[in-house]
């Protein structure tokens, strides 16, 4: 197997998809709201099928409006059913965004026949595609690129998240830490959940067609929970999440192009092998890391 | 004084212990509440509750479990939703007087886990007068280290914050609090499973926010301690059965009336009372 430029703007697509994935994800691994990010990944899907189905594109603005309006809404309805229903919040969240996942898929199978819109795609997403929706044409120093549409969009999402992580660094703390505290000192934890809960349903939305709305998961979680066991400094645990986050875009592209030569298998998908990527990284983390790890504290305290 | 407190009903004494409840808001108390009552699904949880709290005091709150202590200080800081009633603290509505009002939540409340470091933790305190946006600068840095250094923890303030045993996370909140530099503090069980030397780290702290003009409402579960630590009481049963100068209020019927019922108490604090009433013979 060789490597094309097409392959770098994959590891490109794939590394601002990871990167934009873990700076919301190290608050919500931080918040133990994990799974808040899984049920908002999957809670998009009716508001891109509605909005796909109404406008019959899915580059438009208003589709991803729509659709980080419902990954915001799951977060509200959770909250709702939770208060209305007297359950408990897993429990609500539950309810939520299975409902609104399998409405999603309805829709998309219903107008699957008018439009092109593939579940496949749609739960793993077609990174290996991306690099053919060229939104702009740059002769740069002589070297001719051809910008894809998802770098741009995850480009733009990434440098949105950075922003809120670099401006409002010590809200996301407090109200991660004591949102009880948070709201005492006048810094309102509620706002800030939501503002985490619009980001990640942005970026879910963004990384949608990158690693699609199962995979998205593996990005949003697995880096940051990896660089926690890895650190005791909220600062560093953001940065390296993102340097693990880009490093398993980038190992899973390489995995996906050079391992089927190496194992006979034809097509392996880069989202997968990112996913894969991930869940090496978080193993080595949980085994080696420095004070977390299984093998430190094994050595502090010794059995036997 | 404004419209709405003229025209407030006078307030009704509760229980035979009541002392000394004013008939209206004053506007010097740095804690008054009025008809305040919290209810959790349609449940009250506290009812009806009329509190005064004279300035510079050191006030327990007692009560069994279940009696709504915490409820009634997270429904003075807003963090509950209220049935009805009214909280002011120096006269104003709470989230007017935000920025005079700390708070040190129950030691549980949080994941010491997080990755922060003591001093982190602590410069947390000076968020609220840093307010939006603005990042922790080296002032904020320069007081919480003082803050630390009057606990006695000033040697781990890079520490991660799970390395500290549970006395000393409850030293870093009361750091937090100091930091803050508030005129009243509501502390959660400061006092829960900690070792003797927090507990004298702790009550040294509140004897210096006493000298320094703060009022503390504390809430507690050690009756032994009662007499001891605090010069202002209110016992507390979903309603509030007694407040008033501890002297003046910890008296037996008032137990059995606070803890009637809860046989386990009730003796424990009838020893208390009758250690202390052995004690002042």
């Amino acid at each position: 197997m060789e490597w094309y430029v097409f392959d770098t703007w994959i590891v490109a697509v794939g590394a601002l998809c990871a990167a934009a994935c873990a700076l919301a994800g190290s608050f919500l691994v931080l918040r133990r709201m994990s799974m808040m990010g899984d049920a908002i990944s999957h809670a998009v899907l009716p508001g891109l099928a509605v909005a796909f189905l109404l406008t019959g594109s899915r580059t438009s603005v208003v589709m991803f409006i729509g659709a980080a309006a419902t990954g915001v809404l799951t977060a509200v309805f959770t909250q709702w059913v939770s208060r209305l229903g007297n359950v408990e919040r897993g429990a609500s969240m539950g309810i939520v965004f299975t409902t609104l996942f399998a409405l999603g898929l309805l829709l998309i199978a219903r107008g699957a026949e008018r439009v092109d819109l593939d579940p496949g795609c749609v739960l793993f997403g077609a990174i290996e595609l991306t690099p053919l929706d060229v939104v702009a044409d740059w002769t740069v120093f002589g070297v001719h690129l051809e910008i894809p549409r998802a770098f741009v969009v995850l480009g733009v999402v990434f440098l949105l998240n950075l922003a809120v992580v670099v401006f409002l660094f010590k809200e996301l703390r407090i109200s991660a830490f004591d949102p009880a505290l948070a709201t005492t000192l006048g810094l309102h934890a509620g706002f800030m959940h939501y503002l985490l809960m619009t980001m990640v349903a942005v970026t879910t939305v963004a990384a949608f067609e990158a690693v699609g709305s199962i995979l998205v998961i593996a990005m949003l979680i697995v880096p940051p929970a990896a660089a926690h066991l890895l650190t005791d400094r909220l600062g560093t645990m953001v940065v390296l999440s993102v340097v693990l986050g880009v490093f398993c875009a980038a190992g899973g592209h390489a995995a996906a192009v050079f391992l089927p030569a190496l194992t006979g298998h034809d097509a392996v998908s880069t989202s997968g092998m990112m996913a894969v990527a991930a869940g090496i990284l978080f193993f080595a983390a949980a085994l080696f890391a420095p004070r977390h790890g299984i093998l430190a504290k094994g050595r502090r305290s010794p059995r036997g | 004084m404004d419209q709405s407190l003229r025209e407030r009903p006078v307030a009704r004494l509760r229980g035979a212990g009541s002392v000394g409840l004013p008939e209206e808001h004053s506007p010097g108390s740095p804690l008054s509440v009025h008809d305040l009552t919290v209810a959790y699904h349609r449940k009250p949880v506290i009812w009806d509750i009329d509190l005064e709290i004279p300035e510079g005091k050191l006030v327990g709150i007692v009560g069994p479990n279940g009696a709504g202590k915490s409820t009634l200080m997270k429904a003075c800081l807003e963090l509950v939703p209220r049935s009805s009633g009214e909280v002011r603290i120096f006269g104003e509505p709470y989230r007017a007087q935000r920025k005079l009002v700390g708070y040190v939540p129950q030691r549980e409340s949080v994941d010491w886990d997080f990755p922060v470091s003591v001093l982190d933790v602590v410069a947390m305190g000076t968020y609220g007068r840093l307010g939006w946006l603005r990042p922790v600068n080296r002032r904020c840095k320069g007081l919480a280290m003082e803050a630390l250094e009057k606990v006695g923890l000033a040697d781990f303030a890079h520490r991660q914050i799970s390395q500290l045993s549970g006395g000393q996370q409850q030293r870093v909140f009361l750091a937090r609090a100091l930091a803050q530099d508030a005129r009243v503090y509501f502390m959660d069980e400061p006092f829960a499973a900690v070792d003797a030397a927090t507990e004298r780290a702790i009550v040294g702290i509140l004897h210096d926010l006493k000298r320094r003009g703060r009022t503390c409402l504390v809430v507690h579960h050690d009756l032994a301690t009662v007499e001891e630590y605090f010069d202002w009481l209110v016992m507390l049963n979903m309603r509030v059965v007694a407040s008033g100068p501890t002297a003046e209020v910890f008296t037996a019927e008032n137990l059995r009336k606070t803890y009637g019922g809860k046989l386990t108490l009730l003796s424990e604090a009838a020893t208390a009372v009758s250690k202390e009433a052995g004690g002042a013979e």
